[in-house]
């Protein structure tokens, strides 16, 4: 088991025809049962066509209706990565998964308040990952998104973050201890996104093939602290928590939207100590994240 | 982004919000003569940096003759304004605004925001304009009064009236406050901001509502679509050294340590000084060169690092996933050998052929120490710039 995704997952891949969107399909198709699960891509220009064997279609909802796929991965430019977005939604499907950096925040402001309002109206729910994220891997079943596979091994831990990096930083370190992971998570750093930590938390808690979680997160915005909370109330596995920023000065954008000090509560140290009275085990030192956590199980 | 007062308040106009008469100058001569063609018997002559507090550090001043405008434009003009968003070395004042007086009766606050908790765009209002919202916010946060706009539909007719109501505006001057929140969101939304905020917006005797400050932050994500916002960017507010590293697709902060930092991926970055600090240093800055670590990016991002005189040592932490640990291991034996790399350099890279990577840093000849893991690269460049 594992979260969202596995071996039988059906992907379409929107913006497949670009250079980002060829490359990474490539390699997301080398990967474990990659062949079998991404079965469609999008491009209007080109339906018909194929690339690396994949059947082009001319929208989202005919490459479902076709192939039965159900999730999503985008890699559209910017300017039209928001309308890719609500293309999935509109296409009910039950996972879009947007790797694109640079989204503006007021398209992204727009396509979460119009998915919101489809369910108040009660059409299907789809759930957004990212934007600005790596996207999801459950090691030696499907990879979508831009992580490197090969760092990676299967097992029983589940990683989130917001920054892809982080996170590969994290599964290298497990993988060396020989901690495999069930899957791995990026939420993206973006300030306006879909699935938050907190509900990515309530997935790990939920599958029964995870045995303990890596929580990583950032300065800036509430997110952390809110999963912390949930956690303390509901998680039944193992946390080791890590923020980083500690060293970040406060009005300073540090590389992510995301990442920016507005308040008070939304710095390093203050998500730290609410995640430490939580029941997290936090660090403040990154290289240790893996250690700390083969200690507690 | 950030843009001037003169340039916000040019915007709010554009939208239909009620400012001061005013113009922007960057000579004495013209200030004196831009308060000639604005009439009357009062004008206030304000320091345009991009930063706030500048009343209080000095560059805002209030004229009551075309001698003292002259005056005050001469002190004002050419000085190092500091402001407890400046830091201490302040910033330099090279334009000036020269504006109508105001017959201010009193000084309200109104910002809008993007909610990242509630997906929203947040719009909030006080009767405590005029002075730090955060201090009013963590003193008194009940005299903040905050709405929460679905961007689908707009700030609604009944939200204007509680923020209007909730700020205590003058009773006969609700509609016509209730008209300027609806344009500040409007313009708010329009050209892409992330912060928009009056403080102080005040009603004056005759019961007119003027935004007497301006101030705007835009997201940069978003500049591609707003040509009107590019063109009011002020290259001479910005850090020169990261409107540098920005032409080459970096993202730079300086910072006050000594140990500059060379790292893939904004987490992993602020991840890296964290664990600098904990070794008990601190980093130069901030740098993410981004998922394409080439030679030409690597060897601009050194170049960047060692313009700072305070760098006596560097850490290279690359997490080598898409890109491979070899063809960065290149990209930084050929950038410390172009910039005849003379402080400490460690190297910590993991990843896609990790061990190749370490064998062309250490057949270059040059003095580079190669760490496994952040906690002990960061020991490694701690102790050598010691």
């Amino acid at each position: 088991m594992s979260i969202l995704i596995n071996k039988n997952t059906k992907i379409i891949t929107q913006g497949i025809t670009g250079k980002t969107g060829q490359f990474h399909t490539e390699k997301c198709q080398e990967y474990a049962n990659g062949k079998e699960c991404f079965v469609a891509g999008v491009n209007p220009k080109k339906a018909g066509e194929k690339i690396f064997d994949i059947p082009i279609y001319g929208s989202v909802k005919e490459a479902a209706a076709e192939t039965g796929a159900t999730v999503s991965v985008i890699y559209v430019p910017p300017a039209g990565a928001a309308a890719a977005i609500w293309e999935a939604v509109e296409a009910d499907l039950d996972l879009a998964i947007c790797i694109t950096e640079g989204i503006p925040v007021r398209d992204m402001l727009m396509v979460r308040n119009k998915m919101k309002e489809k369910e108040a109206k009660g059409g299907k729910k789809t759930l957004l990952l990212g934007p600005n994220c790596p996207g999801l891997i459950t090691p030696d079943e499907v990879k979508i998104g831009i992580m490197p596979g090969h760092i990676h091994k299967k097992g029983r831990i589940g990683v989130v973050s917001r920054s892809g990096t982080l996170t590969y930083e994290a599964v290298g370190q497990l993988t060396e201890l020989g901690l495999g992971q069930s899957s791995a998570v990026g939420i993206g750093g973006d300030p306006i996104n879909g699935l938050k930590h907190i509900d990515v938390m309530q997935m790990f808690n939920d599958d029964p093939d995870t045995d303990a979680v890596i929580m990583i997160g950032e300065i800036g915005g509430p997110d952390e602290a809110e999963a912390a909370q949930w956690c303390k109330a509901n998680m039944k596995k193992p946390i080791v928590g890590f923020i980083a920023g500690v060293t970040a000065p406060a009005g300073k954008r540090m590389g992510h939207a995301g990442a920016l000090i507005s308040g008070g509560a939304d710095t390093a140290d203050a998500k730290l100590a609410i995640m430490e009275e939580c029941g997290f085990k936090v660090t403040r030192n990154p290289s240790e994240m893996a250690k700390l956590l083969k200690a507690m199980l | 982004m950030k843009i001037h007062e003169y340039q916000g308040k040019q915007l709010l106009k554009k939208f239909g919000v009620t400012v001061p008469r005013g113009i922007h100058c960057t000579t004495v001569e013209d200030a004196v003569k831009a308060a000639e063609t604005l009439g009357g018997k009062v004008w206030v002559v304000k320091a345009q940096i991009h930063a706030g507090g500048r009343g209080k550090g000095g560059g805002v001043k209030v004229a009551t003759s075309l001698e003292k405008v002259r005056e005050y434009a001469g002190q004002i003009l050419g000085m190092q304004l500091i402001t407890h968003q400046t830091g201490p070395e302040g910033q330099k004042v090279r334009n000036l605004l020269i504006e109508e007086g105001a017959d201010i009766q009193h000084e309200y606050y109104v910002a809008a925001l993007t909610d990242r908790a509630t997906q929203s765009v947040a719009m909030m209002a006080s009767y405590e304009g005029g002075m730090d919202i955060e201090e009013v916010a963590h003193k008194t946060p009940e005299k903040i009064v905050k709405v929460f706009i679905n961007p689908l539909v707009g700030l609604t007719d009944e939200q204007a009236l509680t923020l209007a109501k909730g700020m205590g505006m003058l009773e006969s001057s609700i509609p016509q406050c209730v008209d300027t929140l609806k344009k500040l969101y409007t313009c708010y939304m329009e050209t892409d901001a992330s912060l928009a905020e009056i403080n102080p917006l005040i009603h004056e005797g005759d019961g007119t509502v003027k935004a007497i400050d301006a101030k705007f932050n835009f997201d940069s994500n978003a500049l591609y679509r707003q040509e009107e916002i590019v063109a009011m960017r002020d290259l001479d507010e910005e850090d020169a050294d990261e409107i540098e590293a920005s032409k080459f697709d970096l993202a730079y902060i300086s910072l006050d340590g000594n140990i500059g930092c060379l790292v893939n991926g904004a987490g992993l970055a602020m991840a890296t000084m964290d664990t600098i600090k904990l070794f008990g240093a601190e980093p130069a800055n901030f740098l993410d060169v981004g998922g394409g670590a080439t030679t030409e990016k690597v060897t601009e991002a050194f170049k960047i690092m060692l313009k700072n005189t305070k760098v006596k040592g560097i850490l290279v932490n690359i997490f080598g996933g898409i890109m491979k640990c070899d063809t960065i291991a290149t990209g930084v034996v050929a950038a410390a050998k172009e910039v005849n790399l003379s402080v400490p350099l460690v190297v910590r890279m993991k990843g896609t052929n990790e061990d190749l990577g370490k064998k062309i840093l250490k057949d270059s000849g040059l003095p580079i120490i190669s760490a496994d893991s952040m906690a002990e690269a960061a020991t490694q460049i701690v102790a050598a710039v010691k």
